[in-house]
């Protein structure tokens, strides 16, 4: 319980901190955007001074932030310069990208412990040399270099996914993206419970559970593979945060309409108030997640829990 | 003693020479890309070859503008392994100071450091380096290099300083404590030859990882831009017209797959002959 108040009490000021700086960031960005509003005509001062009390861009910038954290405790995420508010704007589109993220991570979940238990068992087979070779080019091959060789031969050539667009709804418009976006974290997962199992499976512990005439399927999936999930779930918790950030290009490519898409498509236009938005969610989502990962640790390793309290 | 180790360890296995090879080719080419292309950056390109696949005297065909893509893609070997080797090289230098500092003397100045690495570290990558490079349009390659060191400091610092903790309260570092070394002396000379292998192996991962994350960024148009040369850049242009012209797409695609491998896969090795439980 202490090693839980401790770790929350720890996350809050990185909370603070961590959107400050991005808010900050938004807030340096060039140009005026009440100007860029106005396109080529000319704004009378006038105008141009209710507009910016209006958006409270008359006050200092820690003010300013400490509006918009007030604001996001009643889930006001503040509005664009058109007057729309950022929520309603981000409202359909967490949809998809949560998809996409679960998608993702439902694959490396699976796929990526399977390999690496496959791999594991048989350090230095076919089976092991063919996962690593294939992990360490996953790893190497950009997502979009992926994304749009997986689109060219599963889409178009041999037509068994949609390519584009999300008509087909979930599963069916999600699975590839969803393999192309989860296919960096799979390699890794697979190589993390590989190493991980090689280990423990030569500790005393599994030698003595053999010993005691055990079946071979109790030894690796009871007492060897859950000590070797340990650094896999680390790995899986703070991931699920890197998803829904990193979806912003698997989304261009398959052409989804998540909130990836729509910020890039605001940090163009200078839409600051969807950018800060956008990434305060996503630190928040990618905080909790390292939270989690943190007390779940403990839950699963007794040892961290005594030596951190 | 562990490097020599390391060295007889590394050199009978084959993926190391493979990796090794290809390092050497994309180093090379990165400084002396006249001896390997024909052309310059961007000269003698003309518009009517545009797009046209590999034929004899352009083996890689021609770009968008009519330009030798042999050439091209040679001249952009250049940005990829100057940002990725600049940026990691700065991003240990960080990591082997913060690390040393809040893992040394603990207390008010780790927890100092620990909270700001967190505070890096929760910055999404693809957005806030977006965000930077919109707000500042003309940036070149050095540019780019302080913003991707800026989001990429602190997964080097935070496994810096726990390997510094587990050394720190060795016997030999309080033998030298005992002699009257200084802070700064057993830092350096005590603690760091001993804590840096783990370090020193993700550092060699990252300059692949730095690699694909240029690239990523020169794709979706934030990057480096026109007249500069990369590898992304040519993939972005390479995205609209890749179903016609998947040369476009496969070349650079495939010369920076294989520069980020090599630079994983020597990591891999490093990692293999460093650790001897995994022999």
């Amino acid at each position: 319980m202490r090693y839980a108040a401790h770790r929350l009490a720890q996350a809050v000021p990185v909370f603070f901190a961590t959107t400050f700086v991005i808010y900050a960031m938004v807030f340096v960005l060039p140009g005026d955007p009440i100007l860029a509003l106005a396109g080529d005509k000319p704004v009378p001062d006038q105008v141009l001074d209710v507009m910016r009390e209006h958006y409270h861009l008359d006050e200092p910038l820690l003010v300013q932030y400490g509006r918009y954290m007030l604001g996001l405790l009643h889930g006001d995420l503040g509005e664009t310069f058109t007057g729309q508010p950022v929520s309603e704007l981000l409202q359909d589109r967490w949809g998809v990208t949560a998809q996409l993220a679960a998608t993702a991570w439902i694959f490396e979940l699976a796929v990526g412990i399977a390999l690496g238990v496959v791999a594991g068992l048989r350090r230095g087979g076919i089976a092991d040399t063919a996962v690593l070779a294939g992990t360490t080019f996953v790893i190497a091959a950009p997502v979009f270099v992926v994304g749009y060789t997986a689109q060219i031969v599963f889409g178009l050539n041999l037509g068994l996914f949609p390519t584009a667009g999300t008509d087909e709804g979930w599963p069916g418009s999600y699975l590839l993206p969803g393999m192309v976006l989860g296919s960096f974290g799979l390699a890794y997962v697979a190589r993390l419970t590989r190493t991980a199992l090689v280990e423990n499976l030569r500790s005393d512990y599994v030698r003595t559970a053999t010993a005691k005439g055990m079946r071979r399927r109790r030894v690796v999936g009871v007492h060897a593979l859950r000590n070797s999930l340990i650094p896999v779930v680390t790995f899986l918790g703070v991931d699920f945060g890197n998803l829904m950030a990193g979806a912003v290009v698997t989304e261009g490519i398959f052409n989804l309409p998540g909130i990836g898409q729509q910020v890039f498509q605001s940090i163009q236009l200078q839409e600051g108030p969807v950018v800060v938005g956008v990434t305060t969610v996503l630190v928040m989502i990618f905080i909790a997640a390292n939270l989690a990962v943190d007390l779940l640790y403990g839950v699963l390793d007794p040892r961290i829990r005594r030596a951190r309290a | 003693m562990l490097a020599r180790d390391a060295w007889r360890e590394m050199r009978g296995r084959v993926v190391f020479w493979l990796s090794a090879v290809v390092l050497a080719l994309a180093v090379a080419m990165a400084a002396v890309p006249g001896v390997f292309a024909a052309m310059g950056p961007n000269e003698r390109c003309e518009l009517r070859m545009s797009k046209r696949g590999p034929a004899s005297g352009a083996v890689f065909g021609y770009d968008l503008q009519g330009c030798d893509y042999w050439s091209q893609i040679v001249h952009g070997t250049r940005a990829s392994i100057m940002i990725g080797i600049a940026v990691t090289v700065a991003a240990l230098a960080i990591a082997i100071v913060l690390g040393l500092l809040g893992g040394y003397y603990g207390g008010l100045l780790d927890a100092l450091i620990s909270r700001v690495t967190d505070v890096f570290f929760g910055i999404p990558f693809v957005l806030g380096a977006t965000v930077v490079l919109v707000a500042f349009p003309d940036h070149g390659i050095w540019a780019m290099t302080l913003v991707l060191v800026l989001l990429g400091w602190t997964t080097m610092t935070r496994l810096m300083r726990g390997q510094v903790i587990a050394v720190r309260n060795m016997d030999f570092v309080e033998a030298a404590r005992m002699l009257g070394a200084s802070d700064r002396r057993i830092m350096f000379r005590h603690i760091l030859p001993n804590a840096i292998a783990p370090v020193f192996v993700v550092a060699m991962l990252n300059v692949g990882n730095v690699i694909a994350g240029e690239a990523t960024l020169d794709y979706l148009g934030v990057g480096l831009q026109y007249p500069d040369v990369s590898w992304g850049l040519q993939l972005n242009v390479a995205q609209s017209f890749f179903a016609e012209y998947p040369h476009l797409l496969v070349f650079p695609a495939l010369f920076l797959t294989a520069a980020v491998l090599s630079f994983l896969t020597l990591g891999d090795v490093v990692r293999d002959a460093l650790d001897p439980r995994l022999r």
